[in-house]
């Protein structure tokens, strides 16, 4: 027990100066650091969705989009309103809750594949909504996004600033990043707390057999639509901080090929599991920086020219490992344990 | 009238499209209860590869009529596209058909990745022109015009739609893919390997694919490794809006989301031009953009990609049968 | 990291640290250089270039970077002295995808490298964004193809480009159309990207500003294929002109299947469509459409540049080269002429310059958009686009006067004749 705790203070010690060591290669790298926080955190919220409650959610951006425009919205000079974080951040986190409920409540008694497809639809009309409501009347500003956005503004400590704290310099990244790991551990603690709750139980038993669930007296409906709804308003939340990071947004962030990356992190980690998660979200983060650094050269070492796009094998990769998941590890590289039990269950059955 | 009827045409021609693949769709479903979400690049391989097949014969000069070099191209396409659709069911699919619902559906995104990538790395990232080697004769109907190769799409849909019929519902093979949808454990004590049944579902579903692409490559004059995705989605609407698993349905489908695309395209910025109607509250506003442009349009052209969309979900929540499905699958 | 790099980056570092400090320390220097036999220690400035050099536009991307790095030699050879130390200069290439995410990162990157300007992005999308973290860092940037208004309205003072806005190529295209097709009503169709759309709205402006009526915006997507529904409308209205604002994947079938809807009206396209890819998708269609491109006519540009380019990379420039090309030169006119390679100190010089460049005359304006750019009108021949028009000041000029301007493109452009020009637009690939 000793021993767990000591680990867990030296992760935590290790993540708090991070960002610090990330700055002695580069800035920049604590910007990567950061985008992958924050995709940490979209797939803990789709984990929500998908993992514990079952339901394959292949529009989950449209939630995290509704919180980035909400976010520029209220903190640009798009319309000259410029709103502190604390006002926005619980606006576009309702928001996209409530736009989860709107999508949940006609759909969730559809099956697991039509419901897949209906929340694709609706991811893809989210965005073509965004994309056009410039006309006839000017709300989103279209496809040109609304540039400028206000970062985040915590008293007197702008977030686009460096600041000096006993003698250690805290640059703009560097301060997001704290606020993204605050966040981060807020989320896993939801995650784990829901895992052995009364609601994580029911959305288990859904996932596991619907019919029996309810004949065990779980109002499937409105424990559906609550996981929607959560997962939904974590997206939001996730938007949010992205609009604020990146001072900028548009339609095209929010593209189908977005939702399918994040499903992939939970699935490839291990749904329902959130440790699984958080390192498949990793895992998917990291790898695209590193074969952009080494495809090329690997290549031309070994065959004088350059044969496969790093863009293009990246997505291949992501194919194949998608496929080969499914395949030999269903439940994920790091299942979720009731998952586990369920496979050898599985196994023993067929044989 | 005349440009009414012109939309018709249109919305006809692109529903016959829409209607070959989503036959491919409501096949597979109809056997295994499966969306092959790959089905759409299995289509967009079809087009790249009679692409690839007619540029060489044209590249050639082989002084063949235009017919019979874009037949030679269809007939490439088929054997490749039944090829890549053997391959899905055996590689991909097969492996899974016990496991739970979600991981053919993964799955099948997945291998939508990989083939669209692997058309990009064969056929390059710049959209492919089709050849304009059929001289493309237009027709005038009633003020419209129709075009030769409007006609042939839509008349090949309909054989195509016949020979299938006549295929499920007369042959042999046909009969065994019926049983075989209805329960696969009693076909399979009725003798039938469902095996064998299920991949020759695949590679008759991709060899309407090839067709299909065809089709497309030639009415549009142009072929991209992207174009599977999209028409895949559309055409798999096209065949819930027609009662996924029924034939006819699909086709049915097919015909009226094209219909619907054309004409809510063509029409709905006309029924949302708010200065042809009075909004309450906000006249004056109004009146002055009215009188400076003429039209204040509240949607146009530009969600005519939600009509397929906003078709499909009307349909899933308020009849999840499709318009000529009888059965409402239980299993969830 | 490697070790090389670090010290590079120590080095410039100190020399800016050094210019810093003034040049009176530093002026005994040459005269002491003589004295040693060995050469004098060269410093090292680095320039930043970004372009999407993975993806769908990488082509367009290397051509930006060739540009850059071309003139970043040329500089090298010529053996430039500021502040008195002799000077080379080293173009770092990064890659943003055409991804804005991707673009705020390695703009980071480049802070981070300590590059004293930086040339790029290519596309709007990015080069907005990443715009905002260079001013911050007061790193002077260059875009050679950002056209998007909304990049010098942000109001930052180290940000510049040298090709021309959407809201100056707009204007040009449509003003061409009024001239030349006298048109009643207009009909606007745009691919609902910010280029298209961007553009599509200038066009739109222009023509009702002179009396022209306008149809309601129809759209497709940047993958739209079948535009028969769209057009089928449009014809219902008998446009006399038809403008698209997009690409040329999705133009060539536009045009395809209007003309096979017996739509009769003048086409006319922004430099996004101007390519000859057009007659390639729409084929004997083509014939006849207009499109405009911001800035001259690579085939225009100067000779020197040309045949440089040609001669170093062995292919010909596409599009915007001449452009990141006179980027670069015009930063290092600015560090000579401000005798400072420190970003501060050559901003000034940088606003305020006056230089002849491959692509013309440059200066900017207080927003740090390029004064009085030209634009260029292209007609589809024989399946090539070939330029016939200059404008410039408001005035449509021919390839030829506008030679005779005497602007740097004059040797060229004069040789390059329009019979010449089309010969040239295999550039365009």
């Amino acid at each position: 027990m000793n021993r767990k705790t000591l680990g867990f203070v030296l992760i935590a010690l290790a993540l708090l100066i991070l960002p610090h060591l990330l700055t002695q290669v580069g800035t920049a790298w604590v910007r990567i650091a950061n985008l992958a926080i924050l995709f940490v955190f979209l797939s803990l919220g789709l984990n929500i969705v998908v993992g514990m409650a079952g339901l394959l959610d292949l529009g989950y951006v449209a939630f995290y989009a509704v919180g980035a425009y909400v976010w520029a919205l209220l903190a640009s000079p798009h319309f000259g309103l410029h709103l502190p974080f604390w006002i926005i951040l619980p606006i576009g986190a309702l928001l996209a809750c409530l736009a989860g409920a709107v999508l949940g409540a006609p759909t969730l008694r559809l099956r697991g594949d039509y419901l897949a497809i209906v929340t694709l639809g609706f991811g893809e009309i989210v965005r073509i909504f965004m994309n056009n409501l410039s006309a006839p009347f000017n709300i989103t500003n279209g496809p040109k996004g609304i540039t400028r956005i206000d970062g985040m503004q915590l008293g007197e400590m702008n977030f686009m600033a460096t600041d000096t704290l006993f003698g250690i310099p805290f640059t703009g990244p560097t301060k997001y990043y704290y606020v993204l790991l605050l966040l981060l551990l807020l989320i896993i603690v939801v995650n784990l707390r829901l895992q052995n709750s009364r609601i994580g139980r029911a959305w288990v038993a859904i996932r596991e057999d619907e019919v029996a669930a309810k004949a065990a007296g779980i109002n499937s409906r409105n424990v559906k639509l609550l996981a929607f709804a959560m997962g939904a308003s974590f997206g939001g939340i996730a938007g949010g901080m992205f609009a604020a990071m990146q001072g900028f947004v548009s339609p095209e962030s929010f593209i189908l090929h977005e939702s399918i990356m994040i499903l992939a992190m939970v699935v490839l980690g291990g749904m329902g599991n959130v440790w699984g998660v958080i390192a498949g979200a990793l895992l998917l983060s990291f790898v695209p920086e590193f074969l952009r650094y080494t495809v090329e050269p690997v290549q031309k070492a070994l065959f004088g020219q350059l044969l496969i796009e790093p863009e293009i094998l990246r997505m291949l990769l992501f194919g194949i490992a998608l496929v080969l998941t499914m395949r030999f590890r269903p439940a994920g590289l790091w299942p979720e344990s009731r998952h586990k039990l369920e496979a050898k269950e599985a196994k023993e059955a067929s044989a | 009238m005349d440009i009414f009827l012109q939309q018709i045409i249109n919305g006809l021609t692109t529903g016959s499209v829409y209607a070959i693949v989503a036959l491919g769709y409501t096949m597979v479903y109809g056997v295994i209860q499966l969306i092959n979400f790959a089905h759409g690049e299995v289509v967009m391989i079809g087009a790249m590869v009679a692409f690839t097949v007619i540029m060489a014969i044209v590249g050639a000069g082989a002084p063949l009529p235009p017919i019979v070099i874009v037949l030679a191209g269809v007939l490439a396409a088929i054997p490749v596209c039944m090829t890549v659709g053997f391959l899905l069911e055996r590689v991909a699919y097969r492996p899974l058909r016990h496991a739970p619902r979600l991981a053919p559906l993964i799955t099948a995104i997945g291998m939508s990745i990989i083939l669209q990538q692997l058309a990009l790395l064969i056929w390059g990232r710049d959209p492919r022109a089709f050849p304009q080697i059929m001289e493309n004769t237009s027709f005038s109907l009633g003020g419209a015009a129709i075009s030769s190769v409007q006609i042939a799409i839509i008349l090949m849909s309909i054989a195509l739609m016949a020979v299938l019929t006549w295929f499920v519902y007369r042959t042999k093979f046909g009969i065994a893919m019926r049983a075989t949808a209805e329960n696969v454990s009693v076909a399979g004590l009725m003798g039938i390997d469902a095996n064998r049944v299920i991949a020759g579902t695949f590679i008759i579903a991709a060899g309407l694919a090839a067709v299909a692409g065809v089709m497309y490559g030639t009415y549009y004059g142009i072929a991209h490794y992207t174009m599977g995705f999209i028409l895949g989605l559309k055409a798999f609407s096209a065949a819930v809006l027609g009662g996924i698993g029924n034939l006819a349905g699909a086709m049915l489908g097919g015909i009226l989301l094209g219909l619907v695309e054309a004409l809510g395209t063509g029409y709905i910025s006309e029924f949302t031009d708010l200065c042809k109607w009075p909004v309450v509250g906000a006249e004056g506003m109004l009146m002055e953009r009215c009188a400076a442009d003429g039209h204040v349009v509240l949607f146009g052209s530009n969600y005519q990609d939600v009509f397929a969309f906003l078709v499909l979900i009307m349909v899933l929540v308020f009849r999840p049968s499709g318009l000529l499905g009888e059965r409402v699958s239980e299993r969830a | 990291m490697n070790t090389a790099v670090k010290v590079l980056s120590l080095s410039v570092v100190a020399a800016v640290a050094m210019m810093g400090c003034g040049k009176k320390e530093e002026a005994p220097k040459p005269a002491a250089a003589p004295a040693a036999p060995a050469a004098p220690a060269v410093t090292v400035v680095k320039l930043g270039h970004v372009g999407p050099l993975t993806g769908g536009i990488a082509h367009l991307g290397k051509d930006n970077e060739n540009g850059a790095r071309l003139a970043v030699e040329e500089a090298n050879a010529a053996g430039i002295k500021i502040g008195g130390a002799p000077i080379k200069f080293e173009l770092v290439a990064e890659d943003d995808q055409a991804d804005p995410k991707v673009g705020n990162t390695v703009a980071q990157k480049l802070v981070d490298a300590k590059v004293v300007g930086v040339v790029g992005h290519l596309n709007s999308g990015t080069t907005i964004p990443a715009s905002a973290i260079y001013n911050q860092a007061g790193i002077p940037m260059i875009s050679g193809s950002a056209t998007n208004p909304a990049l010098t309205e942000q109001g930052f003072k180290a940000v510049f480009r040298v090709v021309g806005r959407d809201d100056q190529q707009g204007p040009a295209v449509a003003n061409y159309l009024i001239s030349a097709a006298k048109p009643k009503v207009a009909a606007v169709i745009d691919d609902a990207t910010a280029y298209g759309e961007g553009l599509a709205n200038e066009v739109e402006k222009t023509l009702k500003a002179a009396g022209v009526k306008v149809l309601p915006r129809e759209k497709g997507t940047d993958k739209t294929a079948d535009w028969k529904a769209v057009l089928t409308k449009v014809k219902g209205k008998k446009p006399d002109v038809i403008f698209y604002g997009g690409m040329d994947a999705t133009g060539g079938p536009l045009l395809k299947q209007a003309r096979e809807l017996k739509i009769g009206a003048v086409f006319a396209f922004g430099d996004g469509a101007c390519t000859d890819k057009m007659a390639e998708l729409a084929g004997a269609a083509a014939d006849g459409m207009v499109c405009s491109q911001a800035g001259i006519p690579v085939q225009a540009a100067g000779k020197k540049f040309l045949d440089a380019y040609k001669a170093k990379f062995n292919i010909d420039p596409i599009l915007y080269s001449p452009f990141t090309y006179d980027a670069a030169m015009l930063m290092i006119e600015a560090m000579k002429k401000a005798d400072s390679t420190d970003p501060a100190k050559y901003l000034p010089a940088l606003a305020s310059i006056d230089f002849n460049g491959a692509s013309g005359n440059i200066q900017f304006d207080d927003k740090g958009d390029r004064k009085d750019a030209e634009m260029t009108i292209f007609a589809m021949k024989d399946g090539k686009v070939a330029p016939f028009a200059i404008i410039k000041g408001g005035k449509s000029l021919t390839l030829d006067e506008y030679a005779a301007l005497g602007a740097p493109a004059a040797a060229p452009a004069a040789e390059a004749k329009p019979a010449d020009a089309p010969a040239a637009a295999p550039a365009q690939k």
